[in-house]
């Protein structure tokens, strides 16, 4: 369904991604780990458009999307939940829901409901303003403000970042359920434990170039992962 | 539509039409000259150049500093347009240059030509201007307001501005008739309409998905464009449409005027406005308008004596000399701006809620002080 074929980005002076390949294939979740500056970001910012590619191909249903604008990549049916969550703090969490179906021209009220039904919180609070909801809130609106686009694939950024780790849990159930749904999912993650238990396909990125890879639960149980990710 | 939002609307209606009917019932008991009248006519230009700037600075987080050189376009192509053709021809106005207008339009056509012109220079401005962040854009947009006034002023289009000389006998306040009469229209009422009417379309604007999507942009820019909102083609809509809007509140500062002359849009008027903006709310419509008609009684009436040598009842000719009033007007600011940074009313909006809060705790307080 989605394939990247050798991508270099270089990001902020730096060759930030080196020459990576890896595929997602349809209703799987499929995680990028790695340290700090090892690239993920920039390979989730390259493929949503927001950074233009050096080199490499970056293939969605069929179709050669590299380097072409967010709003297409959005039509497309690629979403991002940015990392740090980005909600617009001074929008209402239905102004925010709303902007994240600004491309759509259908009628959104079924998918709104959808949202505040994953989300039950979102609803009891869908006039307050985005910046007075606790953070694990507003990562559940950043989720729900990227489904509203009715995306094909979301991409999310370290949406455990900052988060309790309670907090953190209810938010990859969440995940798994927005997968059940029939949404194929690409997660970055730092917090390696969790990403690897709910993910079909692991990557693990080094300094811009992938080092591993295979199944969730074998990366997982692998000697160096969990050397350098999983602190055992 | 639910119930509660139909009473608020009616309600909201109900109280515009108010202060339209008490407009009209002044204008037929006061005399024409009143100060009022003044104060009325450019609070309502005022309030609505100040919302095309908040629409801007507020609400698509854009810091333009151009809105005198839009008002300017705006007011030049007000008076050209609805110059009479007979004021073009003999010497009364165009006296050192031939002018090579042969055309007049009436009132409304004119306004609208003045929102376009400023339009269409705002959009081949905003084309390089908007890929600026913050402070360069209002370096660059303060800068074009300025090249606007020299060129206006300069010999060579004398044939078309007149130079640095007046332009006057247009269609201003006093020549604008109803439509398809020669009865003339109540003055100060043609102003609230024009302005209102404007006003009225930039909140419909602002509360659309487009107005939406500006207030995301000022939020994170990010994280809109991650949502598929194209940066710079929202940017530039909104800089057009407020420049729009400046140009028309300028030919209606030009019909105010009786004449117009391009000296006056000096940056100092962008400031003004600004402060305006600052004061009522950043992102705030009804603080704009607000501030609005509360800065222009100041300045053209209630701080007048200050300039004229007795104030408050006190003579004191040696202190309140011309220029004192700025001076006690940039203590006011400062005072301002020290304890009340978010202006009047933050970036909320009037309401009547609001209102009855408000008189509710004022009437607390002065209980508990009567104790």
């Amino acid at each position: 369904m989605f394939e990247i074929k050798g991508l270099s980005v270089n990001y902020g002076g730096i060759e930030a991604v080196r020459d990576i390949s890896f595929s997602v294939e349809e209703g799987t979740i499929v995680t990028l780990i790695g340290a700090n500056g090892a690239g993920k970001s920039t390979t989730l910012r390259t493929i949503a458009g927001l950074v233009k590619p050096r080199t490499g191909r970056i293939e969605f249903m069929g179709e050669d999307i590299t380097g072409k604008d967010p709003a297409y990549i959005v039509g497309k049916g690629i979403t991002l939940v940015p990392e740090g969550r980005k909600i617009f703090p001074d929008l209402t969490v239905l102004e925010n829901l709303k902007i994240g179906a600004y491309l759509r021209s259908d009628n959104i009220e079924g998918d709104i409901d959808w949202v505040f039904s994953l989300f039950p919180r979102l609803k009891e609070r869908s006039w307050q303003y985005g910046g007075t909801l606790s953070g694990g809130e507003q990562q559940m609106l950043a989720v729900g403000r990227a489904l509203m686009s009715r995306p094909k694939l979301m991409m999310m950024d370290e949406p455990s970042l900052g988060l309790a780790p309670l907090i953190v849990r209810d938010i990859f159930s969440i995940i798994r359920e927005i997968s059940k749904e029939g949404v194929t999912i690409l997660l970055v993650e730092q917090n390696a434990n969790m990403a690897l238990q709910v993910a079909d396909m692991g990557y693990v990125m080094e300094t811009g170039r992938i080092t591993l890879s295979g199944k969730g639960s074998d990366l997982i149980s692998n000697d160096e992962v969990k050397k350098a990710y999983l602190g055992k | 539509m639910d119930r509660a939002k139909k009473n608020h609307l009616i309600r909201i209606f109900v109280a515009i039409a108010v202060v339209y009917l008490a407009v009209l019932v002044l204008e037929f008991t006061l005399r024409p000259t009143s100060i009022l009248f003044t104060v009325l006519r450019k609070g309502a230009i005022y309030s609505l150049v100040a919302v095309s700037m908040n629409l801007l600075n507020g609400f698509t987080g854009l810091f333009s500093l151009g809105q005198a050189g839009f008002m300017l376009l705006g007011a030049y192509t007000y008076a050209i347009f609805t110059m009479p053709v007979s004021v073009k021809e003999s010497e009364r106005v165009y006296r050192y240059y031939e002018c090579i207008v042969g055309f007049d339009t009436g009132s409304f056509v004119g306004l609208i030509a003045a929102g376009l012109v400023a339009a269409f220079f705002a959009f081949l401005i905003g084309l390089p201007v908007l890929r600026l962040k913050s402070d360069y854009l209002a370096i660059a947009t303060l800068g074009f307001a300025e090249i606007i006034r020299a060129i206006f002023q300069w010999d060579v289009l004398g044939p078309l501005t007149n130079g640095a000389n007046l332009l006057r006998e247009y269609k201003d306040l006093s020549r604008i008739t109803l439509p398809f009469t020669d009865i003339p229209f109540p003055p100060t009422l043609f102003v609230f309409i024009v302005a209102g009417v404007c006003i009225l379309l930039i909140v419909l604007l602002i509360n659309s998905s487009f107005g939406r999507a500006f207030k995301a942009i000022r939020d994170d820019e990010t994280a809109a464009e991650a949502m598929g909102i194209n940066l710079f083609k929202h940017k530039e809509l909104s800089f057009v449409i407020s420049s729009f809007f400046a140009g028309v509140s300028g030919a209606l500062l030009a019909a105010f005027q009786y004449t117009v002359q391009a000296q006056q849009f000096e940056s100092m008027m962008t400031y003004e406005i600004l402060l305006i903006v600052v004061i009522g709310g950043i992102g705030s419509i009804s603080g704009s308008c607000i501030a609005s008609f509360l800065y222009i009684a100041l300045s053209e009436w209630w701080l007048r004596g200050l300039d004229m040598g007795k104030f408050l009842g006190i003579s004191a000719p040696d202190l309140f000399r011309s220029g004192f009033r700025r001076l006690v007007f940039s203590v006011i600011i400062m005072v301002i701006v020290l304890f009340f940074s978010k202006g009047i009313m933050g970036d909320k909006e009037l309401s009547f809620e609001r209102m009855k809060a408000f008189v509710k705790r004022a009437g607390r307080k002065k209980k508990e002080t009567a104790k």
